[in-house]
């Protein structure tokens, strides 16, 4: 073809990087030609016209759907399960219990902190599963699921955390074990730091619990073919599903293959099996069809994780010239009705992100009758933030100075709270903090806000700071290349790609290695069958995992295609260079050689590049920073707010994709206005413990007219040659940390009420606003 | 067990669910659809139960399709697990997040809230009906082009949305356009590059709106 002959698969008109001797390390990349440009993705054609297949989407000739029966209860003993009138009603093909054979099952929470039954006879939370049914249709599976009679024993309910260690209140565990976590930390001495300062502010703040609500629901297709388990799980890590499957069964791992090549959303709720996935095995097992289960929406409002709600205090000293002398924290947390990191991190930002000689920090995890928590996008800092950047806000106003001056006095170079003081690869705070409050024009809004004329709308402006506890990523991560006799490509990856632009990216980074044009690089991913393994992605490390591996693979193909065109020229492969398709010796370019013309690669078929994630710099610490900027507009009639506009300027080192960056900071942004503004998780109180916001009318979620007019972002890169290969940080959770505090600041500059609860509804708004005028 | 637990898909036992009014109303659409378009039955002289499939013709993306189906099943069941036409996705199935919607004589509706029966005699409209063969729409081109999505699972919908926004309303505002799509959810919170696109989607298209 044409085509092949011009060696169009390749761009012309750049070398492309020098290949590092075999076991050296690659130089950082100088100037880019593909990496930090905004490029549409790859699997974009897929998402938009309908043809990606989500494991929502897969399904079988001869499928039939699962129902999971769950306890209506907040806490409920079960006495009996019924299934034999149910099995018998139209269409339906199976139930399982847990006096099922092989039903009698052991389920890890949180990877195994904590452990119960598959069908745990006590259902400490509503929603934990009792038994399963599948049918030919999901109707007449819900007819059937309806149809199981359960015989509970209702039992007095705990589902308010604050409450969980008064002795009189209903144990969710044994009565000794009303905490399940505590966890301290402390550096310097506190009282003498509070001794030192000239202002000390103390306040208690509240988050409430958010639900994950990803916008395809947790669910699975399980097929069996003979004793081989094959899994479309909608997940963030299929190889954690997989491990997760095969140690509930008692599988080996090489029986059980998980798939998710598209998944819609996570946000830290899908980096694990659920129950519904062992059921559907089971289901399938039994009947001898592939069996879909879907949990319904109101489900993944009480069995899929949350972000917990958080009750903190915290006292703060600082000296006159913006020293901050002692940070001192509680918290009160809980996961739920089981131990599931209801504290895991809140703190985090408090110890880490300002440097402060005397930090102590004290945190209770308690039980409640609820479903377990999962991560959820930054576990604990967007609490911690809360918290603290409305402290800072505080602080700064008690000593005069301008919040961001503040910040900029107190910017860490290393790791306060890990031992031995790592110091970071990069700290980009401070630029975050300058070049953000420039782009937003800071120090102007400040001023016209404080001289705004009495009026019913009241502008204001706040900003909050950020750091991420992972974003480094880290090996292990193995990818294989393969190059083809034409010139194009294939990648092989096992991580999934959640919609942050993985594919993307990872395409860009081979592109940009070999030349090659993005569009003619096809990748497999997120299959335990057939591609390599992975970890989860989450914490915001896939790019800075797979990158640095992918730009390895990339190099090894490069290796392996100069030692062929070496042999073949007579030439030493240290002397050749690639470009435009075309591999040409240094000594004389004019005995040049096409790429796709290679007779030895054609005999051959293919080069196989295997590349793998090398280690973290020793000693140091890689870290994310950020600063969010933002305006609102309050009605002091209604209570109403308005986020007029952000703008968020993020250090998570080298850019790769503008594009999907800064979709990701929109969508960090939107999901902390829903921390901030709309979302929290309601449990009955008095009558019944139910979750009473369990869909998306009564739990509200940011919706188009909510979000910010404009978003401006102002990505900070340092250069960081020490982080890894690719020098890339993550960005997917720190851009979502001090959104809610930044907001609340910019109430709290606009009307003179600090905001220390979440969300802060037009109702609250309207009670304080009320109450200070009563008090005058 | 309780039925208290959900309002969830059928009927129930104890007293008229929300699905339970839906099925009841979709039975009486039945018997609209087949007395007024298709047999010239009298309202009333037949009324399927529940459990019983029914024929249907649903005309799809230009394509009619006779089917059997129950009442009560729900036309985003049947484009989906009948049709294969999964490109409409599943989020709620009970009106609130928008990720099945669909057109229904060039308006957006949500096809978790219309019964597969109800959908007959109308021309619905699926993001695949987007697609000129294997080339892309240009709502859908508007889409890739502004990074209008990140997991692209309400993707549909949005573009559905914008779709038959555009229909009506060739050349909308910004107001207009968040409007147009705030029936529908995006947990990844790229609204903002959904209003990009959705602009640049009225570009494409000329300022004719028309279909694709």
């Amino acid at each position: 073809m044409k085509q092949q002959d011009e060696g169009l698969y390749y761009v012309g008109d750049f070398p492309v990087p020098e290949t590092p001797e075999p076991d050296h390390q690659p130089k950082p990349w100088g100037q880019t030609r593909v990496i930090g440009k905004a490029m549409p993705r790859v699997d974009a054609y897929e998402r938009v016209s309908g043809s990606a297949v989500y494991p929502s989407d897969v399904t079988f000739p001869d499928i039939v759907y699962g129902v999971v029966v769950g306890s209506p209860h907040a806490n409920a003993m079960v006495r009996s399960v019924d299934v034999t009138g149910a099995a018998k009603m139209p269409g339906v093909h199976a139930a399982v219990t847990g006096s099922t054979k092989g039903a009698d099952l052991t389920w890890p929470y949180m990877w195994g902190k904590s452990k119960s039954k598959l069908f745990d006879p006590h259902c400490r939370y509503e929603g934990d599963a009792v038994a399963g049914i599948c049918a030919e249709t999901p109707y007449q599976a819900w007819d059937a699921a309806r149809a199981i009679k359960v015989d509970y024993e209702v039992l007095p309910f705990l589902s308010d955390e604050r409450k969980a260690l008064d002795q009189n209140a209903p144990a969710v565990d044994a009565p000794e074990k009303r905490i399940a976590k505590t966890d301290k930390y402390e550096r310097g001495d506190v009282d003498k730091g509070f001794a030192e300062a000239d202002v000390v502010v103390e306040a208690e703040y509240r988050t409430e619990c958010e639900i994950h609500t990803p916008m395809e629901l947790h669910g699975c297709v399980a097929k069996w073919d003979g004793d081989h388990l094959t899994l479309w799980e909608s997940t963030q890590g299929v190889f954690a599903v997989q491990q997760q499957v095969a140690e509930v069964l008692g599988m080996p791992l090489s029986k059980v293959r998980v798939i998710g090549r598209y998944m819609g959303g996570g946000f830290g709720s899908k980096l694990e099996a659920g129950k519904h996935t062992i059921i559907a095995a089971l289901l399938a097992k039994t009947t001898g069809r592939p069996v879909k289960i879907l949990l319904s929406r109101e489900e993944t409002f009480l069995v899929t994780g949350n972000r917990p709600p958080s009750n903190m205090k915290l006292k703060a000293g600082v000296k006159k010239d913006g020293t901050l002398t002692a940070l001192q924290f509680t918290l009160l947390g809980t996961g739920g009705a089981y131990e599931s990191g209801g504290i895991s991190l809140v703190d985090w930002v408090v110890r880490e992100l300002y440097t402060c000689p005397n930090v102590k920090c004290e945190s209770t995890e308690v039980l409640i009758n609820a479903g377990p928590a999962r991560p959820f996008r930054a576990p604990g800092h967007p609490q911690g933030s809360w918290a603290l950047e409305q402290t800072l806000d505080a602080l700064a106003e008690k000593i005069g100075m301008d919040p961001v001056e503040l910040r900029l006095k107190n910017v860490p170079t290393y790791s306060q709270a890990r031992s031995g003081n790592p110091p970071y690869t990069s700290t980009g705070l401070k630029e975050c903090l300058e070049q953000g409050a420039k782009a937003f024009g800071w120090t102007e809004a400040r001023k016209r806000t404080a001289e705004q004329k009495d009026d019913p709308f009241r502008s204001g402006v706040g900003m909050g700071a950020c750091l991420w506890f992972a974003g480094g990523g880290g090996p292990p991560s193995t990818i294989v290349l393969k190059l083809f006799a034409d010139g194009s490509v294939n990648l092989n990856m096992g991580a999934s790609d959640l919609g942050t632009g993985t594919k993307t990216v990872m395409a860009m980074v081979v592109s940009e290695e070999l030349g090659i044009k993005p569009d003619k690089i096809q990748i497999e991913n997120a299959d335990t069958g057939a591609t390599q393994y992975a970890t989860r992605s989450g914490g915001s490390k896939t790019i800075p995992t797979e990158s640095p591996a992918v730009r390895a693979a990339a190099i090894e193909v490069k290796r392996q295609l100069f030692q062929i065109v070496a042999g073949e020229l007579k030439v030493p492969a240290s002397a050749l260079a690639l470009q435009n398709g075309e591999i040409i010796p240094n000594s004389d370019p004019s005995k040049k050689v096409k790429l796709n013309k290679l007779e030895a690669l054609k005999k051959r078929g293919v080069i196989i590049g295997v590349g793998y994630r090398g280690p973290n710099p020793e000693k140091k610490w890689v870290t994310p920073f950020g600063a969010q900027f933002c305006e609102v507009k309050v009605n002091t009639r209604t209570g109403e707010v308005q986020v007029v506009r952000f703008v968020a300027a993020h250090e998570s080192g080298r850019v790769m994709n503008r594009l999907t960056y800064d979709n990701q900071v929109i969508g960090g942004i939107t999901m902390g206005v829903g921390l901030a503004m709309t979302e929290a998780r309601v449990l009955d109180q008095s009558e019944t413990g139910k979750v009473i916001s369990k869909n998306w009318h009564d739990y509200k979620l940011p919706t188009a007219l909510d979000v910010p007019r404009e978003i401006v972002s102002v990505p900070i890169d340092p250069g960081d040659t020490e982080a890894n290969t690719t020098g890339a940080k993550g960005l997917a959770e720190p851009v979502t940390v001090p959104t809610a505090a930044a907001i609340a600041n910019a109430v709290y500059n606009a009307i003179g009420i600090r905001i220390t609860d979440t969300p802060m509804s037009p109702v609250q708004l309207c009670r304080m606003l009320a109450e200070r005028k009563a008090r005058g | 067990m309780d039925n208290e637990s959900d309002e969830k898909k059928g009927t129930s036992q104890g007293g008229v669910t929300r699905r339970g009014f839906l099925t009841s109303v979709g039975a009486g659409a039945v018997v609209a659809a087949t007395a007024g378009r298709a047999s010239g039955q009298t309202p009333g002289e037949e009324l399927i139960k529940p459990e019983e499939m029914g024929k249907v013709t649903l005309l799809v993306n230009g394509r009619r399709h006779k089917l059997l189906v129950e009442p009560r099943w729900s036309l985003l069941f049947v484009l989906r697990e009948k049709l294969g036409l999964s490109g409409t996705k599943v989020g709620c199935e009970r009106g609130e997040c928008g990720a099945c919607t669909v057109l229904v004589d060039d308006v957006p509706r949500y096809a978790c809230m219309m019964l597969a029966v109800e959908a007959q005699g109308h021309s619905i409209t699926t993001v695949e009906g987007l697609m000129n063969g294997e080339e892309l729409g240009p709502v859908q081109q508007a889409f890739v082009q502004h990074d209008g999505f990140q997991c692209g699972y309400c993707t549909p919908g949005q573009v559905m949305a914008v779709e038959g926004l555009l229909r009506q309303n060739p050349t909308p505002t910004d107001e207009e356009i968040r409007r147009g799509v705030s029936g529908n959810l995006c947990r990844c919170g790229a609204y903002l590059h959904i209003f990009k696109a959705a602009r640049r989607a009225a570009e494409l298209k000329g300022g004719k709106g028309g279909t694709s």
